[in-house]
């Protein structure tokens, strides 16, 4: 009834008082909504013309021939599958992403904890001294590892030597290779778990560990019923983010092996490059490029509809 | 001092002649200036490694638009991690960009349908200087009409630069006597025994001497450059140019078998080497032999100038089939989208002049090669120094063939087998991976019949 009475007297007003066009703009701009959108229309624009515009360009060059001059629909895709190498760089891209996400998880779990159990003026110290990793150029420290691993004169069989050992092939045998470039890849991915990690055990509330503590439970009965269930949305959207960013790798392998040798280290990425940039064929590089969108695609929508179930369970 | 070799501004009436002519001599019409420039020009031009090299392409350009009243503006763009190409790549995609873009090795070919055709530039340049070399014919004359034209900038060949003293010592072989810094004097006899059994022998002997020759085996143009005049030297066809493939042959089978022997006395790490790793090699002083342009000798004279005093380059060992080396020369394309057409042309045909040359040649120590054998008489080659003559045998010469890994099959396909270095992958699978002779071919037929794909 009040809500009637009070729909006659805003209708009344409106026809006695019209807001003027200023007026109207104003009261639009101040709706939150709309400064919203403002402040964002920059990140917006960039989006659409530096990632979705390339995105859609990448899925219909993918669909093209050689030349570019004819539509071929899934041909390049169905060509690539029909390849020996191809399918040994699918492999090759599973294990690397895999195994690199895996121990940067763990390590990032591992040091997170450490620092998170040191007094308070020490941690800030440690923190910012892991955290280099992450903040140096990738390029750059490609490059320095590269100098360590160096084909002829690297740094750690010389050290190997001195200690009595042989040399490693570290990039010329192709499985010493591979753990190389996986071993660079998780050293610079790590510190990024770590942060996040870090943030997510900051976040559990100490009341759970001393209700558990009163309760007798051990340090490993904590971890696996307070801080693991506490942190699982961190840890499937770090692992997510972590699996989207190292299945898309390319300065590392680029840099220390060039996907050699014998292709045995090649990624989707340098691989595309090969194909696409030093080879001519765009439309193949595309299709390479894009191989794993469609299964990324669906492991992104289970690992974010888990994300938001148990948001809403906490909720 | 370079001259203009151009032909001044032409009357109205002289064009209307060479238009009438061009109309009998449709197909090769040289080149005709038709204009004064005027306006301005763009370069996109690969970055040389040899310092202060560029200056003289710079001066050069600016010689030319000082006479045409043209601006020039050249950018050097780098080949680490392939930025030319990546440049190249995008402005063919975006339509605009430079007027000239310098491509190595395969890129006209790759571009070939927004280049503007250079007939008329080439053909004047053959007219001047006789037959150009047949690797820049095969990656640059796309279905009978060049794309590109040859630069001398950057163009490269990649014969062996040996250890003087070590291969006396340790395989008691005379390379400066072999072939000496002059041509007249080179003895058949003598050239013919420096064959692929002769290197064998020696790279064994100077392996347990300690002193292994360093043949890159990775997946870049020095490995497939190398192992590509090897295949030539024994007859070894991977795709014939009617779309055959041919690799499941003996001369495939003879020639993998004396690789699995070859790579045995080379340092393990081969496998790995990019295409400085060669280079390295030899100016650490580990390293008896490499197969490669200059540089490794000119960075050399700078970091270990003993070394260098003690390099001599000089042709491949010769094979079944002759004597093969691998060439790889580079191309000035002019985008189809310029906006200065005339100009451009005009441009090149000057930087491609004998006396440009000349300057060129010198100003990278000798590095950059024309793609023309009249110009290999050039001064550069004989004087630089030391030991004097060191790189006199870099030209091809005497019996010497250039080639590149991937002819004779058709471009197209050619770009695809070099690029994914399917031969030196063959000759790692076979060496390094210790699989199987059958196997491996099969593996390459396989990868052949990929390179087939239109």
């Amino acid at each position: 009834m009040a809500d009637t009475v009070q729909v006659w007297s805003t209708g009344l007003q409106a026809s006695s008082a019209q807001p003027s066009a200023t007026e109207k703009l104003r009261l639009f701009l101040r709706r939150r909504s709309t400064v919203a959108f403002l402040m964002c229309l920059p990140l917006i624009v960039i989006i659409t013309f530096l990632v979705i515009y390339p995105a859609f360009y990448s899925i219909y060059l993918s669909m093209l021939n050689k030349t570019q001059t004819r539509f071929i629909g899934l041909g390049n895709f169905q060509f690539l599958l029909s390849r020996d190498v191809f399918r040994m760089v699918v492999e090759q891209t599973a294990i690397f992403a895999l195994s690199a996400v895996f121990f940067k998880a763990l390590i990032g779990l591992i040091t997170a904890h450490l620092i998170n159990n040191l007094p308070a003026k020490g941690q800030r110290k440690w923190r910012g001294m892991l955290l280099v990793p992450w903040v140096i150029p990738l390029a750059l420290s490609s490059l320095g590892w590269w100098w360590l691993f160096d084909p002829t004169h690297s740094a750690f069989n010389y050290i190997l030597e001195s200690l009595g050992f042989n040399q490693i092939g570290w990039l010329s045998n192709p499985y010493w290779a591979r753990f190389s470039v996986i071993l660079v890849n998780v050293w610079y991915g790590a510190p990024f778990f770590l942060i996040m990690y870090l943030a997510a055990l900051k976040s559990v509330p100490e009341q759970l560990y001393e209700a558990a503590s009163i309760d007798g439970a051990s340090a490993w009965q904590k971890f696996v019923h307070i801080t693991l269930p506490m942190m699982r949305n961190i840890i499937a959207i770090t692992v997510l983010f972590s699996l989207i960013v190292t299945f898309a790798n390319f300065d590392i392998v680029q840099i220390m092996t060039a996907g050699g040798p014998r292709n045995m280290t090649h990624v989707f990425a340098t691989y595309a490059f090969m194909l696409g940039i030093r080879s001519g064929d765009l439309p193949l590089g595309a299709a390479t490029s894009l191989f794993m969108f469609p299964i990324l695609g669906v492991a992104a929508i289970l690992i974010l509809r888990g994300v938001r179930k148990r948001g809403r369970e906490i909720g | 001092m370079s001259q203009s070799v151009l032909p001044t501004r032409p009357s109205r009436r002289s064009l209307l002649k060479s238009a009438a002519l061009g109309s009998v001599a449709a197909v090769a019409a040289p080149y005709v200036k038709d204009t004064y420039a005027a306006g301005s020009l763009s370069l996109g031009v690969w970055d040389h490694w040899v310092p202060g090299a560029n200056n003289t392409l710079t001066k050069l350009c600016n010689e030319w638009g000082a006479k045409n009243n043209c601006e020039v503006k050249i950018d050097y763009i780098t080949s680490q991690g392939e930025k030319d190409k990546l440049t190249a790549a995008a402005e063919a995609q975006a339509g605009t960009g430079h007027d000239i873009m310098s491509h190595r090795d395969w890129n006209i070919r790759i571009h070939q349908n927004v280049l503007e055709p250079m007939d008329d530039v080439v053909s004047q340049l053959i007219k001047q200087y006789g037959p150009i070399s047949p690797v820049a014919e095969y990656l640059a004359k796309i279905k009978g009409t060049w794309m590109g034209v040859a630069t001398t900038v950057g163009s490269q060949v990649k014969p062996c630069c040996s250890r003087i003293s070590l291969y006396k010592q340790h395989a008691g072989i005379d390379v400066t006597e072999l072939f000496p810094a002059d041509e007249s004097k080179w003895d058949k006899t003598k050239t013919d025994s420096w064959n692929w059994d002769t290197y064998l022998d020696s790279a064994q002997k100077l392996f347990k001497a300690g002193f292994p020759v360093g043949l890159p085996m990775g997946q870049s143009s020095d490995s497939v450059d190398w192992t590509g005049a090897l295949f030539n030297a024994f007859g070894v066809v991977l795709v014939d140019a009617k779309d055959n493939i041919k690799v499941n042959s003996d001369e495939t089978r003879t020639v993998m078998e004396y690789a699995k022997k070859l790579m045995a006395v080379n340092p393990p790490e081969v496998y790995a080497w990019d295409d400085a790793g060669n280079n390295r090699w030899l100016i650490s002083g580990k390293g008896s032999s490499i197969m490669n342009p200059p540089s490794a000798w000119a960075v050399a004279k700078r970091d270990n100038p003993s070394v260098a005093a003690d390099c001599w380059t000089h042709p491949m060992p010769k094979g079944p089939k002759g004597r093969f080396v691998g060439q790889l020369p580079q191309f000035y394309g002019l985008w189809n989208f310029s906006k200065n057409k005339a100009a451009a042309k005009d441009l090149l045909l000057y930087i491609s002049q004998k006396d440009s040359a000349a300057q060129l040649v010198q100003a990278s120590f000798g590095y950059d090669l024309p793609s023309f054998k009249t110009m290999y008489d050039l001064p550069t080659w004989q004087t630089v120094e030391p030991p004097v003559g060191t790189v006199y045998g870099y030209p091809p010469r005497g019996d010497e063939q250039t080639s590149i890994a991937g002819a004779p099959a058709r471009s197209e396909v050619g770009a695809q087998i070099y690029n994914q270095a399917i031969n030196t992958v063959m000759v790692a699978k076979f060496t390094q991976g210790n699989e199987k002779l059958e196997d491996v071919i099969k593996w390459a037929e396989n990868e052949l019949e990929g390179t087939l794909r239109v």
